[in-house]
């Protein structure tokens, strides 16, 4: 039987299949040669194992070398940001389900373990079952919540979670005087005023209490999450779930049973969420409702979307640039270094061929030296001001003029930037080029002349969105997503 | 029992099909017997692929029923159609795109948990596709039409189907390509799965038939063997253009 099935193909006919397109695909693969080709493809054929280990390696010695205050921003928080990416990861990055309520399952996660655990409300438990019942009690609430919802799609599944995460936030700020059976005259979530003196984990005997011991912690959780999963997504389950994703239709006529597999994303979503809101609510010492709002949302989809939905390594570097890059612009000198690297990085990669590139960056150069020179020859005022600390600063003084009195001029300089940003996608081959020497100049001025004062404030977000925006112009897939490919 | 003497295996009898208040099937009546390749035919939006649909339970019919191995499904999920053994490749294939050759196949056994058996599946695929064999681990929305069309018969292979139903399998392949899926579309018949075929693609759809049936705005309009309808005058003006 096995031979008759064989198709004979005539060695003079094209076999099936076989077209242009595939005769090109090796072509393809080998573009992507040099630097970055050789980094893709070396991530691409790694084995898990090793993938892992060049994030635990740094992510160990890290604790090492930091400062105390560090670790807790940059170490800590970042962990606890990648580990709720990772809950959100599978509802939103494997099955597809935009969940808007997310971080009610984290709020509920702070929530239940500081009710078993803290002076507030007397009980004190010790980690293990704490967290375990935590974990539980997100579980259970996202399967209350899931399971109506389940034949839900797109935009109602979205309207139903958002409404479930505003309830939430209700909910907590009133749960101190709830009067219905069981709960006669029961505080359970401490009201406006949140749960307090949340107990530390208490792990056999070990508590954990300095940033350093919450480190360890954390990171030891989000390894186990990783792990688990990974062995997730790479089981039956984990590809069915993909499929969903993809094309429920198509999932659907292979029989899978689609409500189940969503479902399920759903309440392991939750789960996460929970055991990492136990850990937060342990760090924090406290639960306040202020802390599970939409702004805490938009930045774990954020993680996910920019790292690539789906994505577990993607998940990691997105919590890195959505946590870090906001901290290192609190400081002014930091920010100095942030913005310029950012800048030649984005002329670099975007400005091509290689005759436009020495064009910007030697007509860039000269430009400021030129009107640093003519300024200081006749209007001294120009550049009278005072550089901003720091070395990068210092030398960038040579280049740029700083005016004493410069708001006023700057905040034009801030519109001027953004219209000539306009006029830029307007343009199209040389007159782009050149246009582009000015715009990176003004903008750069409005930088030290204004927008590096204010970074402790609302800049660094305008940055965080600038720089989101235009990485994801440049992959639209997120940083580690695969390519969706159209199908014909 | 009919008349050849092989046994009915799926039954369409006096489906009406309704779009909200549009009225896109009426009263069909249409047969496939046990190890037969059918050819349903007819032009843009006559509702072939609503039949289809209906066949698999994406849509209900307002009023008919449809039979599948001697059982009246009407009322059933599709999967529960699929789990008694129907099969389908979609219009424009519908492959999981960013996932592999192999990932695809072993979304078509999903109900399939036993992994012995699963793997026999694979076998018997990879010998009728020995390319997809070649290109297991390359991602599915990387193929060509072609390959796509080879994955999507072998994903819907997987499930050891009785019935397979094939939505316009030749829509977007080159020439010599329709010829060779045809070729390989007699294979599979010849292994014993029943076929319902739609097509625009007439000529070829009935040169490789035993019956075939002619929808046009939703009714039938011929049906016969396939010989005598490739002779039909009606036919022969509206679709083969000779
Ligand atoms: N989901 C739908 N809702 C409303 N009308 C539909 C839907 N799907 C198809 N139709 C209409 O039903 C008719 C038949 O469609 P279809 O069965 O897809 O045609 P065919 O496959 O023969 O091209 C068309 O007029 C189409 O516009
Ligand atoms: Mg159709």
């Amino acid at each position: 039987m096995a031979d008759e099935l064989t198709p004979q193909v005539p060695p003079d006919q094209p076999r099936i299949g076989v077209d242009e397109w595939v005769a090109s695909v090796e072509g393809k693969r080998e573009r992507y040669r040099g630097p970055v080709g050789w980094l893709r493809r070396g991530w691409d054929t790694a084995p898990a194992g090793a993938r892992l280990l060049a994030f635990v390696i740094p992510a160990a010695i890290f604790p090492l070398v930091t400062t105390e205050g560090n670790l807790f921003r940059y170490g800590l928080i970042t962990l606890l940001y990648a580990l709720l990416g990772l809950g959100l990861n599978v509802t939103v990055g494997f099955a597809g389900l935009l969940d808007l309520g997310y971080i009610a399952f984290f709020g509920f996660g702070a929530y239940t373990y500081g009710y078993v655990a803290s002076v507030h409300t007397g009980h004190h438990w010790p980690a293990v079952p704490a967290i375990l019942l935590a974990i539980a009690v997100a579980a259970l609430i996202g399967f209350i919540v899931g399971f109506p919802s389940r034949r839900l799609v797109g935009d109602y599944l979205a309207i139903v979670t958002l409404f479930f995460g505003q309830a939430f936030v209700v909910f907590v700020n009133n749960g101190d005087r709830i009067n219905f059976w069981p709960f006669n005259r029961t505080d359970l979530t401490g009201g406006a005023n949140g749960l307090d003196n949340i107990d530390p984990l208490k792990l056999f005997g070990w508590t954990v209490n300095t940033t350093k011991e919450y480190y360890w912690f954390t990171l030891g959780a989000f390894l186990l999450v990783i792990i688990l999963l990974y062995l997730v997504s790479e089981s039956r389950t984990g590809r069915a779930w993909k499929a969903l994703r993809e094309d429920p239709l198509a999932a659907e006529v292979m029989s899978m049973p689609v409500n189940r597999l969503k479902l399920m994303a759903f309440v392991f979503g939750a789960a996460i969420a929970g055991f990492a809101g136990a850990i937060y609510g342990s760090v924090q010492t406290g639960a306040f409702p202020g802390d599970f709002d939409v702004g805490l949302l938009i930045t774990i989809y954020a993680i996910v979307i920019l790292g690539g939905a789906g994505s577990l390594a993607g998940v990691i570097v997105g919590a890195l640039v959505v946590n870090g890059v906001p901290e290192l612009l609190r400081d002014p000198n930091q920010a100095e270094w942030v913005f310029y690297t950012a800048l030649v990085l984005l002329v670099l990669t975007k400005v091509r061929p290689w005759q436009k590139l020495v064009t910007v960056v030697g007509g860039t150069l000269a430009l400021g030296f030129a009107l640093v020179a003519i300024a200081d020859a006749w209007f001294p005022r120009w550049t009278a001001g005072e550089p901003n600390t720091g070395k990068l600063a210092h030398w960038v003084s040579h280049w740029m003029l700083l005016p004493s009195h410069a708001t006023q001029i700057a905040n034009w300089a801030y519109a001027l930037t953004i219209a000539l940003i306009l006029v830029l996608t307007l343009l199209r081959g040389w007159w782009r080029t050149i246009v582009m020497i000015p715009t990176i100049y003004v903008g750069a001025f409005a930088w030290e002349n204004l927008l590096v004062e204010q970074t402790v404030g609302a800049t660094r977000f305008l940055l965080l969105g600038a720089l989101l925006v235009v990485l994801m112009n440049a992959r639209p897939q997120g940083l580690f997503g695969t390519a969706r490919v159209e199908i014909v | 029992m009919s008349v050849n003497g092989a046994a009915s295996l799926l039954a369409l009898v006096g489906i009406d099909t309704y779009y909200g208040q549009i009225h896109i099937l009426e009263k069909l009546n249409l047969e496939v017997r046990e190890g037969e390749l059918v050819s349903l035919l007819g032009g843009n939006a006559s509702g072939k692929s609503t039949t289809l649909k209906t066949i698999l339970g994406l849509v209900q019919p307002r009023n008919g029923t449809v039979e599948f191995r001697g059982e009246n499904v009407t009322g059933r999920t599709t999967s529960y159609r699929i789990k008694r053994g129907m099969a389908i490749v979609p219009e424009n294939r519908r492959l999981f795109g960013p996932m592999t050759v192999l990932e695809n196949l072993e979304m078509g056994a999903y109900l399939n948990r036993d992994g012995r058996g699963r793997k026999e599946d694979f076998e018997r695929v990879y010998t009728l596709f020995p390319l997809l064999k070649e290109r297991r681990n390359q991602l599915a929305g990387t193929l060509s039409g072609g390959e796509q069309q080879m994955v999507a018969m072998g994903r819907a292979l997987m499930s050891h189907p009785k019935l397979l139903l094939m939505d316009e399998p030749s829509m977007g392949l080159a020439p010599i390509l329709v010829e060779r899926s045809f070729e390989i579309i007699q294979q599979v018949h010849q292994s014993g799965v029943a076929m319902l075929i739609v097509e625009q693609n007439a000529n070829m759809a009935l040169s490789i038939a035993d019956r075939g049936y002619v929808l046009s705005t939703g009714r039938l309009v011929l049906e016969g063997p396939a010989g005598q309808l490739l002779e039909h005058e009606d036919l022969r003006k509206a679709y083969l253009g000779r």
